[in-house]
């Protein structure tokens, strides 16, 4: 349904307060400066933007939780908070979080799905532009049931799959194809389950291990000295494992 | 013969001085012109050697602290006590510089502190931050009796010497949590990461060849410190910590190749290609040489055994760490990354200064028994003339 006109581009720049023109428009990935590209093949468009996902990973790994999930959807940035690790980049499994390298203190910039109009009810501002209705805002549960319902009227027009159904655990940009996913750069080989749990697992042991380690330590540093006390007492001299200067 | 001397001190001299100028011209555009200006970092290459070199490394070669201290002060082995001071000062200054190396690196680094009040138990980092936080507070107050006994202060002293043990344990608590951590970082980019270097088991891996590292760069640096100071070398010191060092690297190859086997991997690592040659380097600067050196009971026994042994097991695992975050990036990104001039200047420059902080520590604190250093001004000079060679040694590599 796409018709590559790129408004959404444009509209997405004047909400988030950047500056769009003809060699921006021609750019087609996403950076600091454009966080939402139309992506050309052949006669085919595609829009690449943050998925929002369900159960973000980046605002898992953000230390200090500048990034968020809001209940309606949008994960949102709060540039106030964040110290610039970059954590979030790296472990983004779309690599949608971009950087302001140019600028002296840079902001991680990328689309937080317009959460001020979402709160407000309204559409984001990608999906009120869109002249074709190709972008489309709405509820979760109501686009994936539209989604698979267009699938299954129309076979052989889409291919098969909503992706971002079930893409690390579900994201709240869901996406349609004509054409396989991969000819957008989409990777389709990414994890069903979300990514947070891949680090969560082994963090959630600290609270046992940081008690248990310290009672072992103590455990045995009371059994060492307390060889050499008893050595000691009896007159003897210490273990020869222990022997040297006292 | 003093001609020599003298000429070497002010060769040396002019290595740290061209350092800490480079880096320091380069800290000026870092925080001038920000890191897009001073770094080749990009949006598909967002960490780099700040973080690789500085950071992962040097947390890494600062583990001798912990594991020494354990050893001492826990398992009560009190051979290894003549060694344990010389140790601390490189865990603390280790850890210093990697606070240092943090400011460059954060985009915002006069927000370090926002872990302390905004708190997400779900990140990694939240747990680096005050690990690194936390264990450099501790390792200050490991080091601290060092320079209360230089001014003999008696009563801060009785106080640290009272507390030294629970100390210690929360010093190995919180480094077994930040070594394995580092490596916890990246179980979050399955997908990203090359499958030679993305496991499972990489918060283990990280941990257990922290330990080994912490092994030998203490053979490392007392052979230097031996060398350079003129220091009689603990000869039967080091031999044990080589003895152990063959144990940790052994559990760590078995390891490590049973989880390459398990997850299918290992057969690509006999495919040519860029990660397997760095793979290879890997293993074997880092397990194969330092075992084949280890295992033979004449190289052990020789001082100048050990100390190669350790100088191929530090630099195998600094390829180690520059695998998992550089090379094992690269393959996903589709980019190449190599550090701009900038980035190896600020880096050589934290070198430096560590070197350089090292051999004024020995020469102004007591960091090594005082039998053991001599007191005579030229000794001295030598003391300090050396410690500066040291600092080319080390960022020649």
């Amino acid at each position: 349904m796409c018709i590559g006109c790129k408004q959404c581009e444009q509209a997405c720049a004047t909400q988030n307060n950047l500056s769009y023109d003809d060699t921006i428009a021609g750019e087609e990935y996403q950076s600091a400066h454009k966080l939402t590209c139309i992506l050309t093949r052949g006669d085919k468009f595609m829009r690449r933007l943050c998925m929002n996902c369900q159960d973000p990973t980046c605002a898992s790994v953000c230390p200090v939780g500048a990034l968020k999930k809001t209940a309606l959807g949008p994960v949102t940035y709060d540039p106030s908070k964040c110290m610039g690790c970059r954590y979030c980049m790296v472990a983004c499994p779309f690599s949608v979080p971009k950087y302001e390298w140019g600028k002296l203190f840079p902001k991680v910039q990328k689309c937080v799905m317009c959460p001020d109009r979402v709160v407000q009810g309204k559409q984001t501002a990608c999906a009120e532009i869109c002249p074709t209705g190709a972008t489309k805002f709405g509820e979760r549960e109501a686009l994936i049931a539209e989604a698979q319902q267009r699938i299954r009227e129309n076979p052989g027009k889409y291919v098969d799959h909503v992706y971002g159904l079930e893409e690390v655990g579900g994201t709240s940009v869901l996406l349609l194809s004509a054409v396989p996913f991969e000819t957008f750069g989409y990777r389709t080989d990414v994890s069903k389950d979300p990514l947070p749990m891949l680090t969560y697992r082994v963090l959630s042991h600290i609270p046992d291990f940081v008690p248990l380690g310290g009672m072992v330590l103590g455990g045995v540093w009371w059994i060492t000295h307390r060889r050499e006390e008893v050595a000691l007492a009896e007159g003897r001299p210490a273990e020869k494992k222990n022997g040297g200067e006292q | 013969m003093a001609r020599t001397t003298s000429f070497r001190l002010t060769f040396w001299k002019l290595v740290l001085l061209f350092l800490l100028a480079a880096g320091l011209y380069a800290t000026v555009i870092r925080f001038t012109q920000g890191l897009g200006a001073s770094t080749n970092l990009s949006d598909r290459f967002p960490w780099g050697i700040w973080i690789s070199f500085d950071v992962l490394c040097g947390v890494m070669l600062a583990a001798g602290g912990f594991t020494l201290t354990a050893a001492v002060h826990i398992l009560n082995i009190k051979r290894l006590h003549s060694i344990i001071r010389p140790t601390i000062l490189t865990a603390f200054l280790g850890y210093i510089l990697v606070c240092a190396a943090l400011m460059y690196d954060l985009g915002r680094p006069y927000n370090i502190w926002h872990p302390l009040i905004m708190r997400n138990p779900h990140s990694v980092m939240f747990e680096v931050a005050y690990c690194v936080m936390l264990y450099t507070t501790v390792l200050a107050l490991e080091f601290s009796p060092i320079v209360l006994e230089r001014f003999n202060l008696q009563k801060p002293l009785k106080v640290v010497r009272a507390i030294l043990i629970p100390l210690v344990i929360c010093g190995v608590i919180l480094s077994t949590l930040h070594q394995s951590s580092l490596g916890t970082l990246y179980l979050i980019v399955p997908e990203k990461l090359h499958p030679f270097w993305y496991s499972p088991l990489l918060p283990a891996f990280f941990f257990i060849s922290a330990i080994a590292v912490g092994l030998a760069m203490t053979i490392f640096e007392s052979s230097l410190s031996s060398k350079h100071f003129g220091l009689q070398l603990e000869l039967p010191v080091l031999q044990e910590l080589g003895r152990v060092l063959i144990v940790v690297l052994g559990v760590y190859a078995i390891l490590r190749f049973e989880d390459l086997a398990n997850r299918g991997v290992l057969k690509l690592t006999f495919r040519p290609g860029y990660e397997t040659y760095l793979f290879w380097l890997e293993i074997l600067l880092g397990i194969v040489l330092p075992l084949a050196l280890l295992l033979q009971k004449r190289v052990r026994t020789s001082a100048n055994g050990l100390y190669l042994a350790a100088v191929s097991t530090v630099l195998g695992f600094i390829t180690n760490r520059m695998n998992v975050s550089i090379t094992g990036f690269e393959g996903s990104t589709g980019v190449r990354y190599f550090p701009k001039w900038t980035e190896l200047a600020v880096t050589g420059m934290i070198i430096a200064i560590g070197f350089a902080a090292f051999a004024l520590a020995v020469k102004y604190l007591p960091i090594f028994p005082k039998e053991a250093l001599g007191t005579e001004p030229v000794a001295q000079a030598e003391a300090a003339g050396v410690g500066n060679e040291a600092v080319l040694i080390h960022a020649g590599d």
